[in-house]
């Protein structure tokens, strides 16, 4: 499968002026929406679930089945867009963004058709400069176009779309963390269950919150239905995904690849192999919150979320970090740590505390200051963390802190003092 | 410092993204833009904001001290944010912190003499296949080296930028089809 694969998502990136809109209805924008205004909203949430299309924002939930949570009767609802993209190591969304937003908004207005929602909101991140203002322009022009404002295209049905631009927080790219800071508020995440956001979101409203990456693909998913979408990955990972390589590879960059793409193939193939000829070490396959695997373990590795689930780690937002064996795991320890201690929230105890206690172990090691006893405190005080905060970004740190301390003990033990 | 109109003008454009019963939702949006503006937050925009939105006062300090890119103190021409996560640490973003301190002769979190550059390490970016990367004011750089770095920096001396990497280039498989 190393020949070129065709690609459905970023086909037109390449494209000259696709951000604007009449390259980019040239190219078919909208026609995928003008098709889904024509179908009952149920019908349209029925496709994707059959499409097999998982959020990649992280967790890789069912996008049609987290539709089809919205309760009954309540109105108004809202879809956000996730754009704070921030989990270290991807950079897909950006390209959506700067180089196909009409893709993104038609996706997002067709799920707004799905779960009738009359407003969305783009939430994105600060220091996405450059993106928000292609996206800005791409809103203001669709609107003009007639497909975002009231009574679109005289269906009767009115929605509005708006970007929300974020200050600096990796905490409100977590769904509920998002909510509150539109609501003008710290991103204090909120507990949940009892309530998801598809129940009482924004505003206490019924909100959709999904990754733009998501939300990009359903147009793809009208155009070349379901049962193609679904057979392009894996059973239970329909379709596509947008994996940022970067780190050592010679030929890092975005690669739309099918879900289940061997991860050597990525790799190897795609990447151009370890970089100055050196060796393969170890690779973070889901962003910097998932486990590190050895360079063993990536062997015959499937990306897609159940098979790196199997393997121990997670497949996240498909961000691919490769190291090679010039990097010391107790080095990548301190930017590890040192990132979720920053963007702890505070909320609970053993986030804040634990994060900041992190730190200062990790750094002893460089230091020459380490003991054995700092190693197996770490690892106590990861697991302190796990499981029991408010949010996902307590796992999202005491995780892949116990995979480097448990791959690679003997780092740790050969720099105690 | 005084509210200009150019400041109420857009702040009005970005409450009306929101139902009048929910003014506050603007407020971080309406901060950012101040900032924009202004180059920082004192008590007089805090103030503003508050009564704007309608937030009290204590929750926009609450606001201005959460969001990193908030800031209560001014910082120089050019606000240089430096990305300092995994994947650009892993490819040579070490060795261009060494340099760019050395160069202007500051730590992070310093600012120049001059008044010119305002040092500051972040974290990931979202430019990590382009790594290492970085931020001046609002223009995005990708794939820095020593050299791009200098060239840059000197660019913002002169009052002659260098054009910053917009779009973001193409790499991977997505590059090749037009
Ligand atoms: C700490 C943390 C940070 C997150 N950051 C992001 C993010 O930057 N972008 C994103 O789309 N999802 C992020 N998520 C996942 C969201 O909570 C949520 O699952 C996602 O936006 C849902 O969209 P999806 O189903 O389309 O993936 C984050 C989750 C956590 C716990
Ligand atoms: S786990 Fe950490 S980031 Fe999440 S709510 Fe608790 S303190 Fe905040
Ligand atoms: S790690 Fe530097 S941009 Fe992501």
């Amino acid at each position: 499968m190393s020949t070129k694969q065709a690609l459905l998502l970023s086909r037109n990136f390449a494209k000259t002026k696709q951000a604007k809109i009449d390259v980019a209805m040239k190219h078919g924008a909208y026609s995928m929406l003008k098709k889904a205004m024509s179908m009952k909203p149920d019908e349209v949430t029925a496709i994707v679930k059959e499409s097999g299309l998982r959020g990649h924002g992280g967790a890789g939930f069912s996008a049609g089945t987290k539709w089809g949570f919205i309760p009954k009767d309540k109105f108004p609802r809202y879809v956000c867009v996730n754009a704070d993209e921030s989990e270290p190591g991807t950079c897909k969304d950006r390209l959506i963004l700067e180089r196909d937003p009409h893709l993104l908004l038609e996706g997002a207005l067709i799920c707004a058709w799905a779960v009738r929602a009359e407003r969305i909101y783009i939430y994105i991140r600060g220091e996405y400069f450059y993106p928000a203002k292609v996206m800005q322009q791409a809103v203001d022009d669709a609107m003009k176009a007639g497909f975002i404002g009231e009574n679109i295209k005289n269906s009767g049905w009115s929605c509005s779309v708006h970007l929300h631009t974020g200050a600096g927080a990796y905490i409100c790219g977590e769904e509920t963390g998002l909510i509150e800071s539109m609501e003008g508020k710290k991103g204090f995440p909120r507990l949940k269950p009892p309530f998801f956001p598809a129940a009482v979101g924004l505003w206490g409203q019924p909100t959709i919150v999904n990754n733009v990456e998501t939300l990009a693909f359903v147009p793809r998913i009208l155009e070349i239905g379901p049962d193609k979408f679904a057979a392009l990955g894996t059973p239970r990972n329909g379709g596509t995904a947008l994996y940022s390589l970067s780190g050592h590879v010679k030929k890092p960059g975005v690669y739309e690849l099918p879900m289940g793409t061997k991860m050597k193939e990525l790799i190897y193939e795609y990447g151009g192999g370890i970089r100055n000829g050196n060796k393969l070490k170890a690779v973070i396959p889901g962003g910097s919150s998932s486990h590190i695997l050895t360079a063993e373990e990536c062997e015959d590795l499937p990306l897609d979320f159940e098979s790196v689930a199997a393997r121990g780690s997670m497949l996240g937002s498909a961000a691919v970090i490769v190291i090679d064996d010039t990097v010391s795991i107790p080095q990548l320890m301190i930017w590890l740590t040192r990132f979720y201690a920053h963007e702890s929230c505070g909320q609970c105890t053993p986030c804040r505390e634990g994060t900041d206690w992190l730190v200062r172990l990790a750094h002893r090691f460089a230091d020459g200051w380490g003991t054995r006893k700092d190693i197996d405190d770490m690892f106590e005080l990861a697991d302190s963390i796990d499981g029991k905060t408010i949010c996902a970004l307590g796992q999202a740190v005491a995780w892949p802190t116990k995979s480097y301390l448990q791959k690679y003990r003997h780092e740790f033990e050969a720099l105690v003092k | 410092m005084q509210i200009p109109d150019s400041l109420k003008t857009k702040a009005e454009e970005i409450i009306f993204r929101y139902p009048e019963e929910h003014r506050v939702s603007a407020l971080v949006p309406v901060l950012f833009e101040a900032q924009r503006q202004l180059g920082w937050i004192d008590n007089d925009v805090e103030k503003w904001a508050a009564e704007f939105t309608g937030a009290s006062s204590t929750k926009v300090r609450e606001v201005t001290t959460f969001y990193s890119m908030l800031r209560r103190q001014p910082v120089g021409k050019y606000l240089i944010q430096f990305c300092q996560n995994i994947s650009c640490s892993l490819t040579g973003g070490l060795e261009l912190q060494q340099h760019v301190q050395q160069k202007l002769g500051i730590g992070p979190g310093e600012t120049t003499e001059d008044g010119l550059f305002t040092l500051k390490y972040v974290e990931c970016l979202g430019g990590c296949s382009w790594a290492p990367m970085m931020l001046v004011n609002e223009n995005q750089y990708f794939q820095l080296t020593i050299e791009k770095l200098d060239r840059i920096l000197d660019g913002f001396k002169s009052g002659n930028p260098v054009p910053p990497d917009e779009p973001t280039p193409l790499l991977g498989n997505i590059a090749g089809e037009s």
